[in-house]
């Protein structure tokens, strides 16, 4: 079968998949984080696989871009909370931070 | 099969498999490794897909700076030298019934969507020129907000992180 849309389009998807798997099971923060790259990837490589087959031109490409860049941006500042989190609690699980709880 | 199709099942096998990698495996360092081979998975995809200078900015941003910047939360935050950098899972069955759900559902909705493919071989020429143009005229908005933004992020990311000299770790409430 010749590579085409679908192959790329299921790529991303099970990308996706298992970056919601590991945002959902990790219990280190910066699992999670790494989780949420995995996501905002198969997002990109739907948005450069409609830019090349589906008529989205570089209108796609220019979109990943932007992507990136708030991948970037969310990165920092979810490391700098992170490292707060660390300094208060000695600990990064999410599942011992939990003082807002009752 | 011709050598279009073994390079895209190359890089497909790579990414998915090194994904797997840092989902299920325990030990954060083998993950944040090989979280690397998966950056360097969709950089090839993006190669494939006439995306160059994407490419070589996932190539720059990830691997160069947001990699570095997941390392450096490890290790800040683990106790690397001893053995206490394995990390454990919870509900993980539920998520796992969950997940499969998803991925099934996407991949049917994918295969059985009749897509309209626009199958022409665009020119093999470079896309940064075009990229250029279209973000200093229909997208130039966006741009100088993404500039402003990162801006902002960064300099609230070292306001959020930075340590503070004269405070006592225990008693303070303000951080």
């Amino acid at each position: 079968m010749h590579v085409s849309l679908v192959h790329y389009l299921i790529v991303s998807a099970i990308l996706f998949s298992l970056g919601l798997f590991g945002v959902i099971t990790r219990k280190n923060a910066i699992l999670v984080l790494m989780g949420i790259e995995l996501i905002l990837n198969s997002a990109n490589i739907n948005f450069v696989a409609f830019a090349r087959y589906g008529g989205l031109d570089f209108n796609g490409q220019a979109f990943a871009v932007f992507v990136i860049i708030l991948a970037a941006a969310e990165a920092a500042i979810a490391l700098a909370i992170i490292l707060n989190i660390y300094k208060r609690f000695k600990s990064v699980n999410v599942d011992e931070i939990n003082s807002l709880k009752e | 099969m011709n050598l279009f199709d073994f390079v895209f099942y190359f890089f497909a096998l790579i990414v998915i498999i090194s994904a797997s990698i840092v989902v299920f495996s325990r030990n954060i360092i083998y993950a944040a490794f090989s979280l690397l081979f998966t950056f360097f998975g969709v950089a090839g995809i993006y190669v494939l897909l006439n995306a160059d200078f994407l490419a070589v900015v996932q190539l720059l941003i990830y691997v160069g700076g947001i990699l570095i910047l997941l390392v450096f939360g490890v290790m800040l935050t683990n106790k690397v030298v001893n053995v206490d950098i394995k990390t454990g899972t919870m509900q993980v069955l539920p998520a796992a019934i969950l997940v499969a759900a998803i991925a099934g559902t996407l991949c049917g909705i994918f295969y059985a969507t009749g897509w309209l493919v626009v199958e022409e071989i665009p020119e093999n020429t470079s896309t940064i020129e075009k990229l250029g143009e279209m973000f200093l005229t229909n997208y130039l908005l966006p741009f100088e907000l993404a500039s402003v933004i990162l801006v902002v992020a960064l300099i609230g990311a070292a306001m959020i992180a930075r340590r503070e000299k004269s405070e006592k770790i225990t008693t303070s409430d303000k951080r």
